[in-house]
């Protein structure tokens, strides 16, 4: 199992468009991936309108946890996809 | 009859019953039900529907809006895949033993109420992608699927605002005009409109929305920006008049097909059209033309999966070339940036993408592109008129980058021993200030300036065009900008260069007078506009 965590640096945070590329990213692993927002139960990363309903916005930290047989090659697509979108 | 003022951004005239574009469902009932597993077969056949209609949606909006604006279809269908979204349903039908229907309905509401309640204004407006997503399914599981849009009579459409997305889905066949609450006339729906030729108003106000009621007969004059909910006679007689006063100035226009751009004294300019694409050809023919002045090349970055190669390229401006046979076309080099992403080029998200990373500094940072698309260019070169030009030129350096870059590949080609014009005239787009003010620098290196307008007034005026709170301190007839191209019309003209404008500048028939004054060589408009303004020159007098 592998964390990390990412702060959003875009202006608007995790909206429609970002979130759907994400889960459709995530969708291509195997692995189980779970995204937390601090105070709130962490979720299904490919539950799309669940993520769209964590109002991820700037600033905000969330937390993913990764398991599965491709973690290192999600954890480094997951992370590629966060610094180059949001 | 109540009067509302917007903005008009196509100036015609319509009269017509109002469309009210919905995106509340139409009333669904509860009915109980014994067989609940044919219900849920109910639910998976609307989502394979509803899921095709939005795939068709998808590539009609790729051709239409681009890659980005075409996105949101996507994202609307992995929603009606949404796990949540779909065992919400499916518990409803089986634990209060009801139609299909209404547990869709049910879900919808949460589900848009969960986005409405979040503080975040972006967020909110996500529940209108879920009642829209619900209300196709419901569609689907009622009718037989047909959209809820089509309509048998033209109709006059009136919304609060119309995102992209659903401004692709109307039928454009049916549609009289626009009128929009809210909205800036940078919008689709009015870039929409002006490539339709149909009249449109931008911003008529939440009260226009208030007086509307289903099927009530509306008036719309493009000209002034006034809407009219339920005219009286008296108006409908002079809408009416207004549009027979409009064909009657098209047949005239028509008239003028053939005809020289010369003024009464005798000074000529050239009426080029700008056009975005291969499919625009037939509309600058038909509005006579007399050459491209702007043929935007980025369409073939966009429609394409990966980039385009050579011969991808090559054959598309082959193609234009040659059915321009033997007109001018002025190709522009790539010009995306943050504002237009294309997911194979990986660009960076930016804060500020019109003061980013886009146009010439792509090229120039990504030669491999650049010499592709050269190459492409320099090859059909031989198949007609063509002239290159660069976009978002800044400095002195750039220009000698591009000049290089031809160099090289001209030189390619002579060893390869491909044909090519070495006449292909070389231009730079004037949309910076900066270019403005060294002109004098820049005119010596080139054959053509081409003012590209809307991005010179967005520069020189520090107002963001995507923002449409800023339209009122936009004057695009602002003196700092008009002296801009005066200046840079000086300098081309004093360095044996000719220059052009192919922004909507161009258009503006309150500056015809000016822009001759200047000495411009070209103007370069949407296909529209050429015969208005042909009109315009041959009525002026310089003297």
């Amino acid at each position: 199992m592998k964390e990390f965590s990412y702060t959003i640096k875009d202006a608007i945070g995790i909206h429609a468009r970002p979130a759907g590329n994400l889960v459709k990213l995530i969708k291509g692993y195997s692995s189980t991936v779970t995204v937390e927002k601090e105070g709130k139960p962490p979720i299904n990363a490919t539950a799309l309108m669940k993520l769209m309903g964590l109002g991820v916005k700037c600033g905000d930290t969330v937390k993913f946890t990764v398991e599965g047989d491709d973690e290192d090659a999600a954890v480094k697509g997951i992370e590629e996809f966060m610094n180059a979108n949001l | 009859m109540a009067v509302f003022k917007g903005k008009g951004v196509y100036g015609a005239v319509a009269v017509g019953k109002a469309l009210i574009f919905k995106r509340q469902a139409a009333e669904v009932r509860r009915v109980s039900v014994q067989d609940t597993e044919q219900e849920l077969e109910r639910v998976n056949s609307a989502k394979e529907l509803a899921v095709a209609q939005l795939t068709q949606i998808h590539e009609k909006a790729l051709k239409e809006v681009g890659e980005t604006n075409a996105e949101i279809f996507e994202i609307h269908i992995m929603m009606l895949d949404d796990e949540d979204y779909n065992d919400s349903i499916k518990s409803i039908i089986e634990t209060q033993k009801v139609n299909a229907e209404y547990a869709v309905a049910v879900t919808s509401d949460n589900f848009a109420e969960m986005f409405a309640n979040m503080d975040d204004a972006y967020m909110q407006a996500r529940s209108a992608d879920v009642k829209d997503i619900s209300n196709r399914l419901i569609a689907c599981l009622t009718s037989s699927g047909e959209s809820a849009s089509v309509q048998d009579e033209k109709m006059i459409v009136c919304a609060d605002d119309l995102a992209p997305s659903e401004t692709v889905s109307l039928d454009k066949d049916k549609v009289l005009a626009f009128v929009t609450a809210f909205g800036s006339s940078n919008s689709h729906t009015a870039i929409l409109a002006r490539n339709m030729n149909i009249p449109a108003v931008i911003g008529a106000g939440q009260e226009f929305l208030d007086a509307l009621e289903d099927g009530c007969i509306v008036g719309v004059d493009g000209h002034t920006g006034e809407v009219f909910v339920s005219p009286d006679e008296e108006t409908v007689k002079r809408l009416e008049n207004k549009q027979a006063e409009d064909i009657k100035k098209k047949q005239l226009l028509l008239e003028l097909k053939g005809k020289e751009n010369i003024t009464l004294d005798g000074t000529r300019i050239n009426i080029f059209a700008n056009i975005g694409g291969v499919g625009g050809i037939g509309a600058v023919l038909a509005n006579d033309a007399g050459g491209i002045g702007l043929f935007r090349s980025e369409f073939l970055y966009l429609e394409s999966e990966d980039y385009p190669t050579e011969e991808q390229q090559f054959q598309a401006y082959k193609k234009v070339l040659e059915s321009m046979a033997g007109k001018k076309v002025i190709i522009r080099t790539l010009d995306i940036g943050a504002d237009k992403q294309i997911d194979y080029f990986d660009l960076d998200k930016e804060d500020n993408p019109a003061l980013g990373f886009r146009a010439i500094r792509i090229c120039l940072t990504r030669p491999d592109i650049f010499r592709t698309q050269m190459r492409a260019l320099y090859r059909a070169s031989a198949f007609g008129e063509l002239g290159i030009m660069f976009p978002m030129i800044t400095s002195v350096s750039e220009v000698q980058k591009c000049l290089d870059m031809c160099e090289q590949v001209r030189n390619e080609l002579s060893a390869d021993g491909i044909r090519f014009n070495e006449k292909t005239e070389l231009g730079i787009m004037i949309e910076t200030p900066a270019a403005a003010v060294i002109s004098d620098k820049l005119a010596p290196m080139v054959d053509f300036f081409s003012v590209g307008t809307n991005d010179l007034t967005q520069y020189t005026l520090a107002c963001d065009r995507q923002n449409a709170k800023l339209e009122p301190f936009v004057d695009t007839h602002h003196e700092a900008i008009l002296r801009l191209i005066e200046m840079s019309a000086e300098n081309a003209h004093a360095n044996n260069a000719w220059i052009g404008i192919c922004g909507e500048l161009a258009a503006d028939l309150s500056l015809t007078e000016t822009f001759l004054r200047m000495g411009i060589d070209e103007l370069s408009v949407s296909p529209p506009f050429v015969l208005p303004l042909r009109e315009k020159v041959r009525s002026l007098s310089l003297k």
